[in-house]
């Protein structure tokens, strides 16, 4: 394998003086769904965010497809090819759902944009069907569907998914799943998922790693981290 | 709410007022020889009270009657209403057009009402300006009477030592003010909400303050006089003009021709910033200000520089002030300091607030309501201020959110063909 898309080398992010992430190591390559499973206030939400330049990492060093984006403002990594769906979803819930999509299109050329929504409507056809309205009367799961396909509307290289499957029902939650598998296997976009939702996210991912308070303490295939005892037993007992 | 509390809570406004009105309406001062003696109306104040206490009672009941049915049915007549509206607004915007336009010839047309319609234009074109900076972009701004100010300065000053006409200086006046609203957006747009608004109010007080103390450049509190009128393509609107505009036309002289050109002129240059404004709305960088409004975090994940879209939001509410301003100084012929003081940017800015923000067609609502009856009802001497203020307590009671408050989609459907980028 070549150079990895995204590569995350000692990271430490800071809140004030409290230190959220102690040196982070964590790469992605071309073409795979690398997910990041840990419990609530790991970090793992942090690390996404310092990927995406705010907060920014105070030591480490994080590149993308070989150039250091460690300093870069938010917007210039953004337009170099990182898409995100935020945490809690950060619809825009005035807007209809077109005129989402469209500011998700804002840094891509115009030329793309009717093939990318023509691409997010069969991805999610329920998206086409609300096109006009607006955001904040959506379901939670059309929610959901409309910031990932937001995201994707900018043709990214790398999608980042912040706890997509928050707050929604198991169908849903495995519409969503089988949406981000599509993509992946017919796009070959490369995804990187945080989740708390460590069985879904496992059974879906090539690799995977589990963060304890600011560490990656293990990582591998998802399947070896989903027959891995510790793992079971932190993150998948208790039925799902 | 039970009648026992009803009574309760209208008796307790009574009071209120009642203690509010004794020192203002119950002691009245008597000029005796001698001096002031102080007489009392007591009965004013019981009045009063009464007054409060129907009212209370009123609003409570129109407030119950509003609640009895449930919230979602209500919500659905406002959005059906609000569909309605959708519908009809097109039609309603061309009407007022159209009426704006014919105006000036309609019998009832006399000085007064064209120069009143005049300034109802200026607060209009002042609003819709506005209205990019905080109804699209959602940027608080109170000083925007310093690029108003500018805008006039820019062109009284050309006018005087560089013998630039109106048309010449107006292009001067908007890229001054752009240039301003750039000097004064670069350090200050990583500021939010309050501390934003706090500081572009004592940009605008520092504009008046340099204007006011900069006396050997802008005359100081003298101002500044003589400043030419505007000419139709070289056609001067004077007696003895050379060339004059009703000898062109062979027209009897009459100084109606210039309030009518005044008119039509300030008439343009705010349905430009109208066409502008809506062309804006359309196009990537409208929709970046809409969506920097609503979720910042979500914008800046979205590859915004939030920076360069509010910057370009405010050097464009700026410039459309900066060329009120020139037809402000023109019009007048005479601007000093005083034209450009806080309570300016206030009203302005309630235009914008009233009409529901990012309205357009709420923006001439509310300036006709804020500038107009004010000025048309200026018989009723003080008492017009009351009513002014009992309109505004109306409009905040019955549509807290503004008169027009309801988002438009920038794109309808079937939007696709026309290219939906567009």
């Amino acid at each position: 394998m070549s150079e990895p898309l995204l590569d995350v080398r000692g990271v430490e992010t800071f809140y004030g003086n409290i230190q959220a992430l102690h040196g982070v190591d964590l790469t992605i390559n071309k073409g795979e769904i690398v997910t990041l499973i840990g419990a609530n206030g790991a970090g793992k939400s942090t690390l996404l965010m310092t990927i995406c330049g705010t907060p920014r990492a105070r030591s480490g060093t994080i590149r993308f497809e070989g150039e250091d984006i460690t300093n870069a403002e938010t917007f210039t990594i953004v337009r170099r090819g990182i898409a995100q769906s935020p945490e809690g979803r950060r619809i825009f819930p005035k807007m209809t759902v077109l005129e989402n999509l469209q500011l998700g299109a804002i840094t891509a050329p115009e030329a793309r944009f009717q093939d990318n929504l023509d691409a997010a409507f069969t991805l999610f056809p329920r998206l086409a069907e609300r096109r006009t309205q607006r955001g904040g009367t959506l379901s939670g799961g059309e929610q959901q569907m409309l910031a990932i396909a937001r995201a994707l509307m900018s043709d990214p290289k790398l999608l980042l998914l912040d706890e997509p499957s928050l707050g929604l029902a198991p169908i849903i939650v495995r519409q969503i799943f089988d949406a981000i598998r599509t993509i992946n296997q017919q796009r070959g976009m490369t995804v990187f998922l945080v989740e708390q939702n460590a069985f879904h996210a496992l059974r879906l991912a090539h690799r995977g790693y589990v963060m304890v308070n600011g560490v990656i303490t293990l990582s591998g295939s998802g399947q070896d981290l989903l027959s891995n005892p510790e793992v079971r037993a932190a993150y998948l007992e208790g039925g799902h | 709410m039970s009648g026992q509390a009803t009574l309760k809570e209208a008796g307790l406004t009574a009071l209120l007022s009642m203690v509010l009105a004794l020192p203002l309406i119950g002691l009245e001062t008597v000029e005796e020889q001698g001096g002031l003696t102080l007489d009392t109306r007591l009965l004013w104040v019981l009045l009063i009270g009464a007054a409060v206490f129907a009212g209370r009672l009123g609003l409570i009941a129109w407030r119950s009657r509003k609640t009895v049915g449930t919230s979602t049915a209500a919500a659905r007549r406002a959005s059906a209403l609000g569909e309605t509206m959708h519908g009809i607004m097109p039609w309603i915007a061309g009407a007022a057009i159209l009426f704006a336009v014919i105006m000036p010839f309609l019998p009832f047309a006399n000085r007064t009402v064209v120069d009143l319609a005049t300034l109802v234009l200026i607060y209009v074109m002042l609003g819709w300006g506005l209205n990019i900076v905080v109804g699209l972009a959602g940027l608080l701004d109170l000083g925007y009477v310093a690029f108003y100010a500018i805008g006039a300065y820019s062109f009284a000053m050309l006018a005087m030592h560089a013998d630039f006409t109106f048309w010449m200086a107006l292009p001067f006046a908007g890229l001054f003010a752009c240039a301003f609203g750039v000097i004064l957006g670069f350090p200050v747009l990583r500021l939010r909400g309050d501390y934003l608004a706090i500081v572009t109010l004592g940009f605008g007080e520092m504009i008046r303050i340099i204007l006011l103390n900069w006396y050997h450049v802008t005359g100081g509190p003298d101002g500044i006089s003589g400043i030419p009128r505007p000419g139709l393509f070289g056609l001067e609107f004077t007696r003895n003009g050379d060339p004059a505009f009703h000898e062109f036309f062979g027209l009897e002289y009459s100084s109606m021709y210039r309030l009518m050109f005044l008119y039509y002129l300030i008439l343009i240059l705010a349905l430009i910033t109208n066409w502008v404004t809506l062309r804006l709305r359309r196009l990537p960088i409208g929709r970046a200000w809409e969506a920097l409004r609503e979720d910042e975090i979500a914008s800046r994940a979205l590859g915004l520089n939030p920076t360069a879209v509010k910057l370009s939001a405010f050097a464009i509410g700026a410039m459309f002030g900066g060329f009120a301003g020139a037809f402000f100084a023109t019009r007048q012929g005479f601007i000093s300091p005083e034209s450009f003081t806080f309570i300016e940017s206030a009203i302005i800015l309630a235009i914008v607030v009233l009409g529901g923000m990012g309205s357009q067609v709420g923006v001439v609502i509310a300036a006709v309501i804020m500038i107009g009856l004010p000025e048309w009802f200026r018989e009723l001497q003080e008492y017009r201020m009351l009513l002014f203020g009992a309109g505004m307590v109306v409009i905040m009671v019955l549509r807290p959110r503004g008169l027009l408050s309801k988002r438009n989609p920038t794109i309808r459907l079937h939007a696709k063909k026309a290219g939906a980028m567009r």
